[in-house]
Formats: structure tokens, C-alpha cells, sequence
């Protein structure tokens, strides 16, 4: 499908810093595309750019094949929703909705018209005559929505827009967003640093990570395919394991990898990682089996024995820390029957850890250096429970329990 | 009610103890404004209470009030000059509130965008002229407007103004003096009303299509009439009651009512008319704050509900 917005080598720079460095990305009309990362990432500059609030400093913006990059906003047809909401504070929410209108010098009778329908879209009528001040989170995210729509832009801009909400009402808007992508159907584009978001609404996610898009791809991609170990780290749970390409297994999408205690240890190279690289070896909790006996001899499994650590119960699934060499590996064993799926395994059991070569993921170190992955969610403190990026670094070479490449 | 809410009886409602809480917290509040009305009432109320009623009271020829009372006083404000002066008075002060008005907006704005550093600076610059004696101030106006001051000199330069012409005594020079007094009252008032205002405010009238001039008045002005408001008042109600301004670089062209107070209570030592004239003053200052207090009580009931008000 043809590219509805696309950035081309868009730069921008703040002083020193570097907002977004290169970025070039298409996004398809109609769909619901994110663009998420930790703070800082450059997520909002890009929104801000494709606003029009930014003037990038290289690289073009082209909308449905026109180059917008010198348009001011208001010349442009997207509409933003502001993490604020930025509501007029002296004007009632159906003054709000109407500002759109008012500005372009519609006929009145047409504004009265389509603020009366936006009102009944948005469920906001009881509420038309109120200044912005009286009304709740969620309303005022109701009429952010409301003003912006009412102009139909060619594609709207949400910039953290559930930020501001408790977790509940999060929740529920971010359904109520779906529907009125469903209902409208023109394009949005979602920034937010909650993954949890960006997988549940979104057809394609932009990573972003120092200004760069790191990967594009639906949900399942990046989680389960991640090109570099910041999405790994970044999206969902991960056990990152140290280790060195010997060299091809005899089919060449797989390969031999050394990791220091754990032998014959066999992975899905996609990337195809040279002999003697150094490498990643990323393996969500979810993806281990756990069991007493060692499990049964298969070319394409992998096997790595430790102890059990600590064992967290949560209904639906069972986390597990095993110690295994250097490694305090996270297990996340899921409950399909009640108690009789697995052995029982208690505290301080010998225990095996196996994975397929192919639930792997093979990447590129990266560099020990990187602040951002650093300060991550610390596993270990309050909920030792795989949260965040789980602890594998060999305690002896840092005294940093981050798990982190060191 | 205790009935309704299934509460036993004689228990107060929530409702009833709202009531309560908001009647007690009622009386602490009065206690607290107690002393500023007390000194409303005996350093502002009483003097002008007093003022008024000596209009009504004869001047005696050792400039002394006079016993009884009479209405000589009043008659005379009939005097064919005063209307002059003092419609004179409020055209200068309205003129002085528009150029001050129109002049501290913009540079608000740029204060409160200005980098914080150049914002410290640019706050220090506006008060600066406070350091030095208001009669100063004014004087040192009347040597640069004098026929050999700078002003003069350079204008002559460029050929503005002739040898012979006065830049001084008319009210020209009177309302060039009051804009450089009032100015930073007029400044400070919006400026911190700017700080406050949300500038994605700003941003978001420019995606809702506005160019930058009707984002300004669409959304940035309304956002701050009240500090527009008190602009207005803290230039207007000063400019008014001006003495000072006016005697030194105004002329008889130029006469303000507050000379002609000052006249007639240290020349013509006829304090009832002094006082005549300061009532007409005051009522012409609390004329229009009584309007202004109107249009914002009206404001203010669009902006929150009845029952939200009580509570507040």
C-alpha cells in the first residue's frame, strides 16, 4: 500500500542535542501507527513535526504526495490531540468544539449542526454548556477528541493522550479511541511510552529509541522478532544471555553460539551473525520450560540445568528465578489446568530450563554504555517478578543487578 | 431529609453538615478580613465620607469650614471651566490606558516567552525606574523635553520639530509623562497573567486553524482579560487623581482636575470647593470599577454554576 504520510531523513536538532537523527518512515492511510519509547526518544519532536510545530532541520514531510515540510499547522489538515488537552479555559466545551469551525468562518447554521452531532458522538450533550474546568479527565479527553474531529482531518495526531488518566479510565478510553478510529476511519498517529498501549490499539509500532525508529512492525513482530536488543529490552520481558557465534549449524539459519557455563547451545540466526561475533541471546520467561527431568534429547532443544531461587504464584502463570552459572534466569511458566500441568517444584529444587532454538533471538551487543537501557525498571527491587528486563549478569563481573549487558 | 436518606433521626445529613462546615468556615473567614475592613472603614470609607460632607459646608474667608450648611458649593461646580478640565482629565487618562495597554501586551508576552535568564533581566529593567524618586523621574523628563534638552535637540536634527516649538506644557507632554509613569504597573499585571498561560494553548489554536495574529486575540487575549482588566485600573484610576504630572510639564493648556484641587485648597484656601471637586473625582474612579466589578460578577456566573459557587 502507498505511503498516506511519509518523513523522509527528517533531523532535528535542539542546540546539542539531536531530537531525531534520520528518521524516514511511511505510514499507511487509515491505519493506527505508534510511535513509542522512553521519554526522550524523540516520539513527540516527530509528532510535533508532522504538526508543523517543529521546523525540521533536514528531511521532508509529504502528505498524500504533497511536501507539507513548509506548511505552518494551521495550513495543514491533521489535527492534534495535545497531552494537556489544551482546552480553552474561557470557552465551554461547545465553544471548544466549535473553534475549528469558527476559525475557518463556516456558516452558523452549519457549525450549530455539526457541533450538535459531534456532541452526540462523543456523548458530551449534558456537558455542552461547561467550562473545561468542571469536567473530568476523561471528558476532557472526550472533547479534545470531539474539537479536533470536528475539523475531519486527513489524520490525527495523539500525543500521550491517556498520560493524564488513572488506569482504569486509561483503559476505557483507549477502547473508546479504538471505536472512533473504527467509526472515522482516517489515520492516527499515537505516541506513547506504554507498551501495553501501543500493542493493544495499534496496527504498526515505530520503536524509537535516541532519536532513531529502531524497528516498524506489528505487535507480534516486535516483540517476538526484535531487531535489537533495545526493543527486546524495551518491549515486554527479556533473559539476555552473553555470548560468541562459533560458527553454522549445518542449516545455515541456525547457529552455534558459546555462552559461558551452558553448552551446545543452538539459535535462530535471522540476522545472520557472523562466525566470532559477539551477540545477544534473547529469550523471553515465557518461553522456557521448566521441569525436573531433564527434558528429552532433541537437536533443536536447548538445555541448561540451575536451581529455583524464588517462586512467585500469580494465578494465571508462575514465575520462577533460577539460578544457572553466572545467570539468575527469568521463567514464566503459564497455568493452562489447574495445578496438574506441572510437576510441583519448590524452592531451592535442582531444575531444567529448556527452549527451542527458534524462540531465541539473536542480536547485536550493545553498547555497555547505553543509559537509557540502564535505568530500565530495576527488577530485583520491591517485585523480584520478571518485570521489566530480567536479571542475567554474572554478579561477579558488576555489582550492578541491572542484567544489562555489562 | 434524615427520613429520605434512611439516616436515624436527628443525625445530620451530609448535606446539613456541608452546610455547616461552609457556615463556620463563613465566620472564620469574616474574622480573618476583620482588620483590612477596619481599615477601610476608618482610613478610607470615614476621610472620603467626611470630604463629601464638607462640600456641603461654607468656606469662610480665613479658609477655615465654615458653621451650617449650604449648597454654594455645589452651584459653583456649574463653573463653565470645570467641564472642560474635566473632560480634558479623562481623555488624557483614557488615552494614557490605551497607550499603556497596547504597549504592555505585547512586551508581557515577550517577557513571559523570553529565555529565563532575559526574563530576570527584562522584570529588573521594568522596575528599575522604581529606584529612583518619582518627582525625579518627572523632573528629569522636563530637562530632556526643554527647548535645549536631548530630545529637542534631536528631533531638530532630523528636522521634526522647529527651533521655536515647545515640547513641553501641552497635554501631549502630560500623557507622554503618565504612559512612562504607568507603564510597568500596566507591564507586571500581565506579564505574570502571561507566565500563567498554557502556551499549548497557543499551539492548539494553530492547528484548530488560526494564524498566529487571531490566535492572539482569539485565545491569548481572552486568556488574560482579568490581568487586561486590572491593567486598565491600576493606569486609569492613578492617571485620573494626577497632580504631579501635570503641574510640572503641563502647561495651563493642560490642567488635570487634581490641580485644580490643589488650587483651590492651597491658593484660593476654599476647602468645601476643594472637596466639591474630589467627589466628582472619586465617583468618576468608582463609576467605572463598579462596572468593571459588574461585567466580571456576570463573567464569573457564566463560568461556574450557582450551587458550585456556595460551596466555594
Amino acid at each position: 500500500m502507498a505511503a498516506f504520510l511519509e518523513l523522509r531523513g527528517v533531523t532535528k536538532k535542539f542546540g546539542d542535542f539531536t531530537a531525531l537523527n534520520d528518521v524516514s518512515l511511511e505510514i499507511r492511510r487509515g491505519e493506527i501507527f505508534s510511535l513509542l519509547g522512553p521519554s526522550g526518544c524523540g516520539k513527540t519532536t516527530l509528532l510535533r513535526v508532522c504538526a508543523g510545530f517543529e521546523q525540521p532541520d533536514a528531511g521532508r514531510v509529504i502528505l498524500d504526495g504533497h511536501d507539507i515540510t513548509d506548511l505552518p499547522p494551521n495550513r495543514r489538515r491533521l489535527n492534534t490531540i495535545f497531552q494537556s488537552y489544551a482546552l480553552f479555559p474561557h470557552l465551554t466545551v461547545r465553544e471548544n468544539i466549535a473553534f475549528g469551525l469558527r476559525v475557518a468562518r463556516r456558516p452558523a447554521a452549519e457549525i450549530k449542526r455539526e457541533v450538535g452531532q459531534t456532541l452526540a458522538l462523543m456523548q458530551l450533550e449534558e456537558h455542552a454548556d461547561k467550562r473545561p474546568a468542571l469536567l473530568s479527565g476523561g471528558q476532557k479527553q472526550r472533547v479534545a477528541v470531539a474539537r479536533a474531529l470536528i475539523n475531519k482531518p486527513e489524520i490525527l495526531l495523539l500525543d500521550e493522550p491517556l498520560a493524564a488518566l488513572d488506569l482504569k479510565l486509561r483503559q476505557r478510553m483507549l477502547v473508546e479511541l479504538d471505536n472512533i478510529h473504527d467509526e472515522v476511519g482516517i489515520t492516527f498517529i499515537f505516541v506513547t511510552h506504554d507498551q501495553g498501549e501501543a500493542m493493544s490499539i495499534s496496527d504498526r509500532i515505530a520503536v524509537m529509541h535516541e532519536g532513531r525508529v529502531e524497528q516498524i512492525g506489528t505487535a507480534a513482530e516486535i516483540y517476538e522478532a526484535p531487531r535489537t536488543s533495545f526493543v527486546a529490552a524495551f518491549i515486554g520481558d527479556t533473559n539476555f544471555f552473553d555470548g560468541q557465534v562459533l560458527g553454522p549449524d549445518t542449516n545455515p539459519d541456525y547457529c552455534q553460539l558459546a555462552i559461558e557455563g551452558f553448552t551446545d547451545i543452538i539459535s535462530f540466526n535471522d540476522k545472520r551473525l557472523p562466525t566470532g561475533q559477539l551477540a545477544h541471546l534473547s529469550i523471553r520467561p515465557e518461553k522456557f520450560r521448566i521441569s525436573r527431568n531433564p527434558p528429552p534429547p532433541d537437536p533443536f532443544l536447548n538445555r541448561i540445568s540451575g536451581t529455583v531461587e524464588e517462586i512467585i504464584y500469580q494465578g494465571t502463570h508462575t514465575n520462577f528465578w533460577v539460578r544457572a552459572g553466572e545467570y539468575r534466569v527469568a521463567v514464566r511458566q503459564p497455568h493452562s489446568r489447574f495445578k496438574l500441568d506441572q510437576e510441583i517444584i519448590t524452592w531451592k529444587d535442582a531444575v531444567w530450563l529448556s527452549w527451542h532454538a527458534d524462540d531465541g533471538c539473536m542480536l547485536e551487543q550493545y553498547r555497555a554504555d547505553d543509559e537509557s537501557l540502564l535505568s530500565l525498571p530495576d527488577p530485583d527491587d520491591a517485585h523480584p517478578a520478571p518485570g521489566g528486563t530480567t536479571g542475567t549478569t554474572p554478579p561477579a563481573a558488576s555489582g550492578r543487578q541491572r542484567g544489562i549487558a555489562t | 431529609m434524615s427520613a429520605a436518606s434512611g439516616l436515624p433521626a436527628g443525625q445530620p445529613t451530609a448535606v446539613d453538615n456541608g452546610a455547616q462546615i461552609a457556615r463556620r468556615r463563613q465566620r472564620q473567614e469574616w474574622w480573618i478580613s476583620l482588620p483590612s475592613v477596619l481599615w477601610l472603614l476608618a482610613f478610607f470609607l470615614t476621610p472620603t465620607l467626611i470630604v463629601l460632607a464638607i462640600t456641603f459646608k461654607p468656606a469662610d474667608p480665613y479658609g477655615n469650614i465654615g458653621a451650617g450648611w449650604t449648597l454654594d458649593t455645589i452651584r459653583s461646580l456649574g463653573n463653565p471651566n470645570y467641564p472642560s478640565i474635566v473632560w480634558r482629565t479623562i481623555w488624557i487618562s483614557v488615552v494614557a490606558t490605551v497607550i499603556c495597554l497596547v504597549t504592555a501586551v505585547p512586551f508581557g508576552y515577550y517577557m513571559a516567552r523570553a529565555p529565563e535568564k532575559r526574563k530576570a533581566l527584562l522584570v529588573m529593567l521594568v522596575m528599575v525606574p522604581f529606584w529612583t524618586s518619582f518627582l525625579i523621574r518627572i523632573f528629569a523628563w522636563k530637562v530632556l523635553l526643554h527647548p535645549e534638552g536631548y530630545i529637542h535637540r534631536f528631533l531638530r536634527l532630523f528636522g521634526i520639530v522647529n527651533e521655536g516649538d515647545l515640547l513641553l506644557y501641552n497635554p501631549e507632554a502630560v500623557l507622554l509623562v503618565l504612559v512612562y509613569t504607568y507603564l510597568p504597573f500596566a507591564i507586571l499585571p500581565v506579564y505574570a497573567a502571561a507566565e500563567k498561560f498554557d502556551f499549548h494553548l497557543f499551539e492548539a489554536a494553530l492547528d484548530l486553524g488560526c494564524n498566529r495574529f487571531s490566535a492572539f486575540s482569539r485565545v491569548f487575549l481572552p486568556s488574560i482579560r482579568r490581568a487586561l482588566v486590572t491593567a486598565a485600573l491600576v493606569v486609569f484610576i492613578p492617571a485620573l487623581g494626577s497632580y504631579v504630572i501635570p503641574d510640572i510639564v503641563g502647561g495651563n493648556a493642560s490642567e488635570m482636575i487634581g490641580n485644580k484641587i490643589a488650587q483651590r485648597t492651597f491658593i484660593d484656601r476654599n476647602l468645601p470647593h476643594a472637596a466639591g471637586l474630589a467627589g466628582i473625582l472619586t465617583l468618576s474612579t468608582v463609576i467605572p470599577m463598579l462596572i468593571v466589578l459588574g461585567v466580571q460578577r456576570r463573567q464569573a456566573r457564566v463560568t461556574v454554576p450557582r450551587r458550585k459557587r456556595g460551596a466555594t
